[in-house]
């Protein structure tokens, strides 16, 4: 399986009136064919933001590119011009949006949006490309996909609109499908068909998938591998066993604990205390130390290195600094019985 | 869609049964009468006048005759001019408030939704300062003083233009641009306000995720949702264009229908305000009704049906 995508030392800010916000800072991850990437992390840990950043559909200015790459099929999509990013959105790279009730135009039919990139990247016909819609529709599950692709948005459901929404994405066969948030804005059991869906299609289409989400049951059942975020940086990752079943990362713990599952008899759900710190004026150590209860002195003014836990697994922490204490990571965040993936 | 074209026509007479009611009551109320001058007549002279017209029947009499005359579209003669009918000086005067009319508007429509869609586009850059500027003008400078503005620059100095009067197409330009300026100045604004709050919102990024240009994006994309609001401007544009006519004609010298109805107040000529406003209402009426189907064609959500109207 070979490299598709290598993100390197990442930062974005954006420019707004009360200072510069540092949205994103020193993001590295990379991504192989078929695999598929979820970025964890609670709102205002710069996952969307790095999402959208891949295609350059953060607004810039305000926002701009401080440092670092995006390899993307040995291309640095940061000094692409905006002409160029036109032909790789869509075509090499494209995106799932969280709430499908506004993300699909109203006053299109589904068709059009759907044969709309296939007309501009595989010089298709009219009639080629309605064709190719209705495989799609049928390729993501709809009934009737003859009838269905004249129709507009208002007449779809939510989870048909959001698998038509996956089908305008995989129109022109992306290398690269970044979700963000594609369950968020669903039923529960409509969550499951869609997590089904984008599977199987990984499984045909062999595309790879960053998948941005706060819900760790979505990342159990769907990811590879997990990077978690915060603060504007990936304070841990590890492929998706490795983070449920030996978390090393205090923020993970919490995140882990904050799970509610059905066998415990708590009656309280558990939440981090705190709130994440401000970027305008991001902290000079770990992003977390505010709220973490193993804080030690280092920690409020060093940002601790990566310590590489196993051969797949970072963590940006500096209990795993071999003068730190022992600590152990709390009960509640040991999980059971969740079912990985992987 | 029958079903509802028909509904609305019953809508429609209703609501002109209501209008022509309230005019008589209301013409009744205004003190003085058509035969009132400074002339004073002599009273066996103005009760025969008064026979001569009906004016001497019991008023639910009067009411009734009128009613049924508006209906059947027959307004009868004018009162302060002798010899013509009501419908004579309507064709007579309507061509020319008519063509005003769509000329302002094609006006105000095309140019207004260009700068708006500009000033948008070019959010807090020049070209949206520009617009905007025109826009804050075009609301802030009565339509009265824009004419005099116009005239004096277009037909006085330059000399490009007639300054008044209404023979060829030369001559229309002016007023119609001078009818034009406010309504042109409030959909530019209506259209940027709309457009900017399309150009935010998640359709626009899926269509620019999926590789479409800057301008795709906002034409085929921005410009259709974005327009809602204009449409259904509309009604009320033609409104003002209409009842803002007379102003404009009587500083161009235009024997328009704009004209005809004032003055048919100031002469209490029951029968022509009784004519203007009826063919004023069923004319605002109608383009109501285009105007909502319209909406339909624009915005599929809207559907037209009989049941329970617009949903």
């Amino acid at each position: 399986m070979s490299k598709i995508l290598e993100v390197k030392d990442l930062s974005i800010a954006f420019e707004t009136y009360g200072g510069e916000v540092q949205a994103v800072r020193g993001v590295e991850f990379d991504l192989h064919e078929q695999e598929t990437l979820a970025i964890v992390g609670e709102s205002g840990s710069g996952k969307s933001v790095t999402a959208q950043s891949l295609m350059r559909l953060t607004p810039m200015p305000p926002g701009k590119f401080t440092s670092g790459s995006i390899m993307f099929n040995g291309e640095n999509l940061v000094d692409k011009s905006d002409k160029q990013m036109e032909e790789i959105r869509g075509r090499d790279i494209s995106m799932i949006f969280q709430d499908p009730m506004t993300s699909l135009n109203p006053t299109m039919t589904v068709g059009k949006q759907i044969a709309e990139g296939l007309i501009k990247h595989q010089n298709m016909s009219k009639k080629a490309a309605h064709n190719r819609g209705v495989e799609l529709l049928k390729l993501v599950g709809i009934p009737n996909p003859e009838t269905r692709i004249n129709q507009y948005p208002h007449q779809y459901s939510g989870g048909m609109r959001q698998r038509a929404m996956i089908a305008i994405a995989l129109a022109c066969d992306p290398k690269l499908l970044i979700a963000d948030e594609p369950t968020t804005a669903l039923d529960v059991t409509i969550q499951a068909q869609i997590l089904d869906l984008m599977r199987e299609i990984q499984k045909k289409t062999g595309t790879a998938i960053i998948l941005i989400t706060h819900d760790l049951g979505v990342v159990a059942n769907a990811a590879s591998r997990v990077a978690v975020m915060y603060g504007g940086k990936i304070v841990e990752t590890g492929n998706v066993d490795e983070i449920f079943y030996q978390p090393k990362h205090p923020y993970t713990w919490g995140l882990l604990s904050s799970m509610p599952s059905l066998d415990s008899k708590e009656e309280e759900l558990e939440a981090i205390p705190g709130s994440p710190p401000d970027l305008k004026d991001p902290p000079k150590g770990c992003p977390f130390v505010t709220r973490c209860p193993y804080a030690m002195k280092v920690c409020e003014n060093h940002m601790p290195e990566y310590t590489d836990v196993s051969a797949t697994q970072k963590t940006a922490c500096w209990l795993l600094d071999e003068r730190a204490p022992d600590v152990e990571p709390p009960q509640s965040a040991r999980v059971e019985g969740v079912k990985t993936h992987a | 869609m029958a079903r509802y074209l028909l509904k609305r026509l019953v809508y429609i007479v209703v609501s002109l049964f209501l209008i022509v009611t309230i005019t008589f009551f209301l013409m009744q109320a205004a003190p003085g009468g058509p035969f009132a001058s400074e002339k004073k007549l002599t009273p066996a002279i103005e009760a025969q006048m008064n026979e001569a017209y009906g004016l001497d029947e019991p008023l639910h009499v009067q009411y009734m005759n009128y009613v049924v005359n508006a209906f059947s579209f027959d307004f009868g003669p004018s009162f302060k001019y002798v010899g013509q009918d009501v419908t004579d000086i309507i064709a007579r005067s309507f061509p020319y408030s008519l063509i005003l009319g769509l000329e302002a508007i094609f006006i105000a429509l095309s140019i207004g939704v260009l700068l708006g869609v500009v000033a948008a586009v070019k959010h807090n850059k020049f070209g949206d300062y520009t617009a905007m500027v025109i826009a804050v003008l075009g609301i802030s400078v009565p339509s009265f003083i824009m004419a005099t503005i116009l005239q004096y620059i277009f037909a006085i100095k330059l000399g490009a233009l007639p300054v008044g009067r209404f023979d060829t197409f030369w001559h229309s330009i002016l007023p119609a641009v001078a009818l034009a300026t406010t309504p042109l100045a409030f959909i530019a604004r209506l259209m940027r306000s709309s457009m900017l709050e399309v150009l935010n919102s998640d359709y626009i990024k899926t269509a620019k995720s999926k590789g479409m240009s800057q301008k795709v994006v906002t034409y085929k994309h921005g410009l259709r949702n974005a327009i809602l609001p204009v449409v259904s401007y509309l009604g009320p544009l033609v409104v003002s264009i209409l009842t803002g006519s007379f102003i404009i004609e009587s500083i161009f010298g235009i024997p328009g229908l704009g004209s005809e109805f004032v003055q048919s107040v100031t002469n209490r000529d029951y029968t022509v305000i009784m004519g203007t406003t009826v063919f004023f209402s069923v004319l605002l009426l109608i383009s109501i009704l285009i105007v909502d189907l319209l909406y339909g064609l624009v915005d599929p959500r809207i559907k037209v049906t009989g049941k329970g109207g617009k949903s």
